[in-house]
């Protein structure tokens, strides 16, 4: 019989990492001195699982440096061993080996070996210091030359069928060793049949076993009946009771299988798995969901509703009458009734929650204050908020960012905490929430908040603002987001060296979200990101330029107006700007970038939509606004090419195909264009 | 064929082991813990019990001792799935009722042949 064991890999990596977060979730929330037993039981099973796992799985490195781990947490969950903060550290040290091991068979390249090693050996160290006697060398099969074979006596208890045990089966076990001759005692049969219980046994056996197999072979039989049978296994020897019992007619010989096939299979088994397992290292790894049972079931539940709604349509269909017309409307209500709960539940699928990326944030904040020396209690909200996995997977390193600044530059030590009047341990929290189809993600520190003066003199110095500038506070307090900017005076290891909140605001961005920053000195900051819920979708408000439809995702425009022609004005004679309040935009006519037909070139015709993005406006010149609606991105870039200031295409209820505006590329587009406005702009918004 | 109801929380060990009794031509039943396999021996009946000892809700332990009292299991044959250093969990095992034990890590061939030792 032959098993691929490498598909099962897949499944084991997952649940292996699962394992491995609820391990460091586990050992960090474990009390030193204070053991919770069913913490401590918890972390075990996780570890416990891993460790059978890749041994089953042919990762025995991983297996080898798990049992050690296991090993302690098995002390610590029998008393014999005290949690201690030593321990916990070590622990959490091997959760980081494991995950690295992981992470290498997984890859199928070599794992740090000097870093397992390393971690092999505090592990070891911590348990019982010389404790190397734990591998006693295994008995030696001594085997006797003279032995021919075996006689065993083999007397089960009354109990025996109680443990699920059945002498047949055992005996026939013995047969499969060699050629024998059994002969059944039936001493102890009652006499009476009242005293006859058929659930006991009363039978015993005595079998020559004419093969000189080692004794454990003999014993192995018997293993699991150790203590519920009398055993007796005495070497036969070519003269002597194997005589005696060879002449008792009661005995029959049994031909012994083929054991050197059996084991030339196996080999050949082993081999093909080591081929496997390199084809596995080749092929490139498959992402992949796990989703909540519930999910399947309600999509499943959805399908068969549609099926429903089908049929009747097509029954309403193959007769139809006009008589039937209301019918024929309910049936519409219906299917799309039964299409948007579909539509719902299939994006729900890759929905997951906010959990899986703070779940991190743990441990990370416990390393990253120990190592500044800060106190910091860290507290999340909201875990089970969910969002897109695709937006999970790229949101995690911008946090990670996020979260070490607040600890490095946000809040302070605890002396100078002390002095300020607060408690000398700060606080953070990850928030996350639903508002509308965004969610939204707080970093909010209680420590000293950003230095608007530093940002500012920071900012002057570096060129990125004018000498004469006046800004807001929030102008000011988004400079932070600025390329190569940053305000510790001394470059840490903790928080890099200001090439990271650039980049941070660009991967947000990237994701169709927005990223800000609300801050009051002394009392700390808020890092707010806006992400939209899914990649897949957008909200977008549909314009119209002569009979082209587009759409502009709606959470980038800030306003719609109606042209007032003497805010307009022009600048090198092409460009135009448009004064709102007191903020200079310039227009885009978007009839004009895309080379279409509009209704009127008249701007007090059209109307103009302001979008932003990237923290510039500008005016999108239309004939007029449509409806809003969700709609479904398809990518141009994959059904055709790259098209500067379009970001997609959807298909409208109608069946035309409408084209997603792409607001950064179109402001990009409008700053090469519109080079000499921006610097008259420039010149009136300072003066 | 012998239905066989496999015990264990570990996703992939309870994948390899069904997806290697179903190779062999076995019915099998699979639970997530003692107590989902508690429910689904009273619902249906196994013929093998087969299942780990450490796992969350009721452990493999435990699962036999309740299993052994309900009298359509009294003779069935349990075997515990174990690693080689729970020497005392076998003897724990052993006095809940299970009939022997298989050593991990174990590779298919092992566990088929370790079953021909329970079936009549």
């Amino acid at each position: 019989m032959s098993i691929e064991i490498s598909q099962f890999h897949q499944v084991f990596f997952e649940e292996s990492s699962e394992g491995l977060e609820i391990m460091e979730s586990g050992l960090l929330a474990l009390g030193v001195g204070e053991p919770d037993l069913e913490a401590i039981n918890t972390i075990f099973r996780a570890a416990h699982s891993i460790k059978g796992g890749s041994g089953t799985f042919g990762f025995t490195a991983i297996s080898e440096f798990t049992h050690v781990m296991e090993t302690l947490l098995d002390e610590m969950r029998a008393g014999k061993r005290l949690v201690t903060r030593e321990a916990v550290d070590v622990l959490l040290e091997g959760v980081d080996r494991l995950r690295g091991l992981l992470g290498a068979a997984r890859d199928g390249v070599p794992a740090d070996a000097d870093d397992v090693a390393a971690t092999s050996r505090r592990l070891e160290a911590l348990l019982d210091g010389g404790n190397t006697g734990g591998a006693a060398a295994a008995v030696a099969d001594v085997t006797l030359p003279a032995v021919t074979g075996w006689r065993v006596r083999f007397v089960p208890a009354a109990h025996l069928f109680q443990t699920g045990n059945d002498p047949a089966r055992l005996l026939r076990e013995l047969m499969a060793l060699g050629p024998s001759r059994i002969e059944c005692d039936l001493a102890r049969l009652p006499t009476h049949l009242d005293a006859y219980d058929p659930e006991s046994c009363y039978l015993a056996w005595t079998v020559d076993l004419d093969n000189d197999v080692p004794e454990a072979a003999v014993r192995e039989v018997f293993e699991w009946v150790d203590n519920d049978a009398d055993i007796r296994i005495v070497p036969l020897a070519g003269d002597g009771p194997a005589n005696e019992a060879a002449a008792t007619p009661a005995l029959t010989a049994v031909p012994a299988p083929d054991e050197r096939r059996s084991g030339d299979d196996r080999r050949q088994h082993e081999d093909r798995r080591a081929g496997d397992r390199r084809q596995m290292a080749a092929a490139p790894a498959t992402a992949s969901i796990r989703v909540d049972i519930d999910k399947v079931d309600a999509l499943i539940n959805m399908v068969g509703e549609l099926v429903i709604t089908q049929s009747m349509l097509s029954q309403l269909a193959a007769d139809f009458d006009v008589a039937l017309i209301e019918k024929l409307r309910a049936g519409v209500a219906q299917l799309e009734r039964n299409t948007r709960e579909l539509q719902e539940s299939v994006m729900s699928i890759r929905m997951m929650p906010i959990s899986f990326s703070f779940n991190r944030f743990p441990r990370l904040v416990r390393d990253l204050s120990a190592k500044l020396g800060k106190q910091v209690n860290l507290k999340m909200t909201g875990e089970n908020t969910e969002l897109d996995k695709t937006v999970l997977e790229k949101i995690g390193d911008p946090l990670v960012h996020l979260v070490r600044n607040a600890l490095d530059h946000g809040i302070e030590p605890p002396d100078v905490r002390r002095e300020c009047g607060k408690h000398s341990a700060g606080t953070l929290t990850l928030n996350a929430y639903h508002e509308g189809s965004n969610i939204v993600i707080e970093i909010i520190d209680d420590g000293a908040g950003l230095n608007r003066d530093r940002i500012l003199a920071k900012a002057r110095e570096r060129g990125i603002v004018g000498d004469q500038d006046v800004l807001s506070d929030e102008q000011i307090f988004d400079l932070v987001f600025a390329p190569g900017f940053s305000t510790a005076t001394v470059v840490s290891d903790v928080s890099g060296r200001g090439v990271g909140m650039d980049v941070v605001r660009r991967n947000i961005k990237d994701l169709g979200g927005v990223v800000e920053v609300e801050s009051k000195t002394g009392e700390g900051s808020v890092f707010r990101i806006r992400l939209p819920l899914t990649l897949a979708i957008l909200d977008g408000q549909l314009v119209r330029v002569g009979s082209e439809v587009y759409i502009v995702s709606l959470v980038s425009i800030i306003e719609s107006l109606q042209v007032k022609p003497d805010a307009v004005s022009s600048v090198a004679g092409q460009t135009e700007l448009y004064r709102l309040r007191d903020e200079y935009l310039p227009i885009v006519r978007l009839y004009d970038l895309f080379d279409v037909a509009p209704d009127s070139q008249n701007l007090g015709d059209g109307l103009l939509v302001i979008v932003e993005a990237e923290g510039r406006k500008v005016g999108l010149f239309v004939d007029d606004l449509l409806g809003q609606q969700q709609v479904v991105i398809k990518s141009l870039q994959t059904n055709f090419r790259r098209v500067d200031g379009i970001s997609g295409a959807t298909i409208l209820g109608d069946g035309k195909v409408a084209m997603i505006l792409d607001t950064a590329g179109l402001i990009h587009l409008s700053r090469t264009q519109y080079q000499p406005a921006r610097r008259w702009c420039a010149e009136r918004q300072v003066a | 064929m012998a239905s066989i109801l496999a015990v264990d929380d570990s996703a992939s060990m309870r994948q390899m082991v069904t997806f290697t009794l179903k190779g062999a031509g076995y019915d099998v039943i699979e639970a997530i813990d003692g107590q989902d396999a508690l429910t689904k021996a009273r619902g249906k009946q196994a013929d093998i019990i087969l299942t780990d000892v450490n796992m969350p809700n009721m452990d493999g332990i435990a699962l036999i001792r309740e299993l052994r009292k309900l009298p359509q299991y009294k003779f069935t044959p349990m075997l515990l799935l174990t690693t080689e250093s729970a020497a005392d969990k076998k003897a724990e095992g052993k006095a809940a009722g299970a009939t022997g034990w298989l050593v991990k890590p174990f590779n298919p061939d092992q566990l088929l042949a370790t079953l021909k030792k329970v079936l009549s």
